[in-house]
């Protein structure tokens, strides 16, 4: 298939950017949203133009590297998938596909499609962990047992992938949803309850430092999620939040 | 050719280690604070690795290329982490585990090493529960296992198929704990593009910021090399995109030995390739052979109308399918280990018996597994005389509880229904055996250089099993690294910071900015990709799942007359004073351009076939793998001499003392 490309091209973080049009020719259904680009690149560069640079690195959904924002929406039309899972059976000849960078505040961009996200590994710094130390000897694993529910909620809280398109998805640029689930994995285990009312504060207020909007309950972070992450946890942030709040 | 001193402890093997960590140097922790270590890769070894040794005390400096610690690719492991627990009670023990591990890896392993993996692995699950690691569990709140390949217990924890995201996660929140005390700096964004040693020893390396493009200087008193394996060398292979061999080569190339280069694991369970514009395969995970029944039809014929789309696999009658491994298997069935459901696979493809477009695929069934499930769930929600359909509903459920992401990607990527449909797969490239050679302390032979987890070549013999490589990364880091690189550092307490202004760093420097010249002036006829692609083929066709003798001095001739072109002709567009990611592209490709002519010399002098090495003219009657332990019982590490094929070959025997050799056999 052929396809009119629309894309974001900035050459650094100073520069100023613009869109840039390509036509791409021989686009198979087979092939993955990245592996187009890669064609498209390899074509740019024969011709001797510089090639556009996007972040991607597993290429199978986990390690939240890829980071599109495809025809409006971040990693594309497909649900419940990363721009590097979303194949071009979901496109169709002749198709006018605009790829741009995230756009936050808080992200902002290196080159191209390539965005900062440091932000995010700061938000964790600022308390996403157990005070435990690792080479100290802690009781046997089935000493503490944690019901199945609570298990299974902190694990699907846990699967983030920490892409960012939950702020690229927000018409604030919250972080929210990422900022939550973090805190949720923790506080739905009882390993997490010691450190619970300094781990939410802490987080929120470096979430607040780093630029991030504020949350009004659009629910697009949720859409946008390539893991599913639920509202919920935002709800049970915010719960959290309140509760350490009150208690000083 | 000279003899490697492996450094294991004298004693009872299951005192080793004990003994060991009561015999070593210890630093104070006022000393710690003078002392310098650099971490090269934030995966399950380096992440683990950099929060301990953070913790301890000393000042901890990492590097990774990724643009956060948490994405390394540990990540993508899916299936589970072994450990001896023996909480099923189905008696297993550090024993077995040993055991299993060294008759998996094809007795071409250290016994002192793989008997520490099996006795710190029981710490590993703590330490991640105590870290709030969700592992699955059972209903009455204790943790779940599964099985895996090559074992005949149930020893594997798990996180539905993300064990490897929630353990690195669990890694990365230590490094940010200490990160946030000022113990950890992480430098993302960052390459290692060489080692500094001075007077011998290593004290730094040379990186590049791949934002800016700069050439930095870090030096500290030791260097750990934790970047994982060279699986890429392949270009197809279930390893992500910026795996590289740079951090290893380099240090190969300062001085220390490589061993066992052509042991790579080809997994079986990888979905099938589909065309020339694939840029990356993926792992369907060994969990699936729990409940996935692998088979190809009996007869050609059907083979032949399936290919053609004249026949569905569905439509074929129960006794007209061949279920391999089950017929030439039975003790093991599904669940022999990975490299000889590989071969297997290969062998029914090679005969004519593939399923796909390419004859290159074979069926991965869940139907007798979600039947099983379906009727066993009516049975305990006491439902009377269930239709098919209604058990098929209850079986997919319960498949889709135990491995949904799983299928969820099969579907995305291949656009078939795996509850409606066999899986089709194929073997692919996935991890790699070989690495920088380390004694009893993971110490490489440039004192004061370290290697971790997948870079080193310590605990796989020839074959990995499933759900071992998160198990050695995390032992590694978490328990082994930190005590023995104390031993050596307790003789730098006086030795004070390390300076960049050296000579040593001047030249590695230079050495440095001398090549990205080099490789930036190519005359610019082909792109990186293109000499990556080539090398792939070479080593998928000559180096892959079976070799011979011919065709690796092939893959010798042809990869050094690819490497010349490269650097003649290669073509890398932009700037290296800004982010360029063809530049970084081919600074990798450039490094397994020469591994891979060292990898097929390795395979080349080995006669024998054992593990994931297996040579056409050694094999039985049944074509199973025929070792030689007579001529081969030992570890082949290299050292470099300039051409890759010019390498010196220098051996460590490996003794048996508590485990008979045997030959292999899951039959």
């Amino acid at each position: 298939m052929k396809l009119y490309l629309k894309i974001w091209r900035q050459k650094d973080a100073k520069s100023k950017g613009a869109m840039v049009d390509y036509t791409l020719d021989g686009v198979e259904e087979d092939m993955s949203f990245l592996e187009m680009l890669d064609i498209l690149n390899e074509d740019l560069i024969a011709k001797g133009e510089e090639p556009v640079e996007f972040d991607h690195d597993c290429r199978e959904g986990i390690c939240g590297t890829c980071s599109l924002m495809i025809n409006g929406r971040p990693h594309g039309p497909d649900s419940l998938i990363t721009a590097c899972q979303l194949h071009m059976r979901s496109f169709n000849d002749g198709d006018e596909i605009v790829i741009e960078p995230w756009r936050a505040k808080a992200f902002p961009v290196i080159k191209d499609l390539i965005t900062d996200r440091s932000a995010f590994d700061r938000i964790q710094q600022a308390g996403g962990y157990i005070s435990v130390n690792t080479s100290g000897r802690p009781v046997d694993a089935n000493a503490i047992p944690i019901e199945k529910e609570h298990a299974d909620d902190s694990f699907n809280a846990a699967t983030c992938i920490g892409c960012g398109a939950c702020v690229a998805a927000c018409k604030n640029a919250s972080a929210m949803l990422f900022t939550s689930a973090k805190v949720s994995q923790f506080a739905l285990l009882p390993q997490g309850q010691v450190e619970a009312a300094e781990r939410v504060q802490n987080m929120v207020r470096q979430m607040d430092l780093e630029g991030f909007g504020n949350c009004t309950n659009t629910g697009a972070c949720e859409v946008e999620c390539p893991k599913g992450i639920s509202l919920e946890n935002i709800a049970r942030m915010n719960r959290e939040y309140l509760s350490a709040t009150l208690k000083g | 050719m000279g003899i490697l001193n492996s450094k294991v402890p004298s004693g009872p093997l299951a005192d080793k280690w004990t003994k060991h960590k009561n015999e070593i140097d210890l630093v104070n922790p006022a000393n710690k604070r003078n002392i310098d270590i650099i971490v090269v890769g934030t995966g399950l070894a380096g992440g683990s690795a950099a929060a301990t040794l953070a913790e301890l005390g000393y000042n901890v400096k990492t590097f990774c290329y990724q643009d956060s610690p948490r994405r390394a690719h540990s990540i993508a492991a899916q299936g589970g982490v072994n450990a001896a627990k023996n909480y099923q009670g189905d008696g297993d023990s550090v024993y077995r585990l040993f055991y299993d591990t060294i008759k998996g890896g094809d007795y071409r392993s250290r016994e002192a090493n793989v008997y520490r993996l099996a006795e710190v692995s029981t710490n590993i699950i703590d330490q991640c529960v105590a870290q709030g690691v969700p592992f699955a569990r059972e209903y009455g709140g204790l943790l779940d296992n599964r099985s895996f390949g090559g074992v005949l217990v149930s020893r594997t924890f798990y996180a539905k198929g993300q064990t490897g995201q929630q353990l690195l996660l669990g890694a990365y929140a230590a490094m940010n704990r200490q990160i946030q005390r000022g113990k950890i700096k992480s430098y993302t964004r960052h390459e290692m593009l060489d080692l500094v040693l001075v007077d011998g020893k290593a004290r730094g390396i040379i990186a590049r910021n791949l934002v800016t493009g700069e050439i930095e200087r870090h030096s500290a008193h030791a260097v750990v090399i934790a970047s994982g394996g060279y699986g890429n060398l392949f270009y197809l292979s279930t390893y992500c995109m910026g795996a590289n061999v740079m951090a290893a080569w380099r240090t190969h190339k300062k001085g220390a030995f490589f061993a066992n280069p052509c042991y790579t694991q080809i997994h079986p369970t990888c979905i099938p390739v589909s065309g020339d514009h694939q840029s990356k395969l993926t792992l369907m995970s060994e969990s699936l052979r729990n409940d996935g029944r692998i088979w190809v039809p009996k007869k050609l014929e059907d083979a032949q109308a399936i290919r053609e789309g004249r026949l569905k696999p569905t439509e074929l009658a129960e006794e007209d399918r061949d279920y391999y491994l089950e017929r030439r298997y039975p003790a093991f069935g599904n669940l022999v280990p990975r490299d000889v459901a590989s071969r297997a696979a290969k062998e029914r493809c090679d005969a004519g018996f593939g399923v796909n477009k390419t004859g290159e695929a074979v069926y991965l069934d869940f139907d007798s597994a979600i039947m099983r499930y379906g009727r066993e769930k009516a049975m305990t929600s006491g439902m009377k005389d269930p239709d098919d359909k209604t058990i098929r509903e209850l079986g997919e459920k319960i498949v889709e509880a135990k491995y949904g992401n799983l299928f969820q990607m099969y579907e995305k990527i291949v656009d078939e229904n795996p509850y409606k449909t066999p899986m089709k797969i194929y073997p692919a490239v996935h991890y790699t055996m070989g690495g920088l050679w380390v004694d009893y302390n993971l110490q490489t032979t440039i004192p004061g250089c370290y290697a971790a987890g997948e870079a080193n070549f310590s605990d796989h013999g020839a074959n990995r099993l499933g759900a071992s490589a998160l198990m050695q990364g995390l032992a590694d880091g978490y328990f082994v690294l930190p005590y023995t690189i104390g031993d050596y550092l307790s003789d730098d307490i006086r030795t004070g910071p390390i300076p960049t202004d050296s000579p040593e760093f001047d030249a590695a420097e230079n050495d440095v900015r001398e090549r990205i010249k080099k490789l930036m002036s190519g005359s610019g006829i082909h792109t990186v990709d293109y000499y990556h692609k080539k090398l792939g083929k070479i080593m998928w066709n000559k180096c892959g799942m079976s070799r011979n003798a011919k065709e690796l001095e092939e893959a010798m001739e042809e990869i050094a007359a690819l490497r010349k072109d490269f650097w003649e002709n290669v073509k890398v567009p932009g700037t290296p004073d800004s982010k360029n990611q063809e530049l970084e592209k081919a600074g990798r490709v450039a490094d397994f351009l020469e591994l891979g002519e060292l990898f097929a010399k390795d395979a080349l002098h080995r006669n024998e076939s054992c593990g994931g090495h297996f040579r056409e003219e050694y094999q039985t009657e049944e074509g199973e793998a025929l070792r030689d332990d007579e001529n081969f019982k030992y570890v082949a590490a290299w050292e470099y001499a300039g051409e890759p094929k010019d390498a010196k070959l220098h051996k460590e025997d490996l003794e048996y003392e508590n485990i008979k050799v045997k030959t292999r056999s899951y039959k």
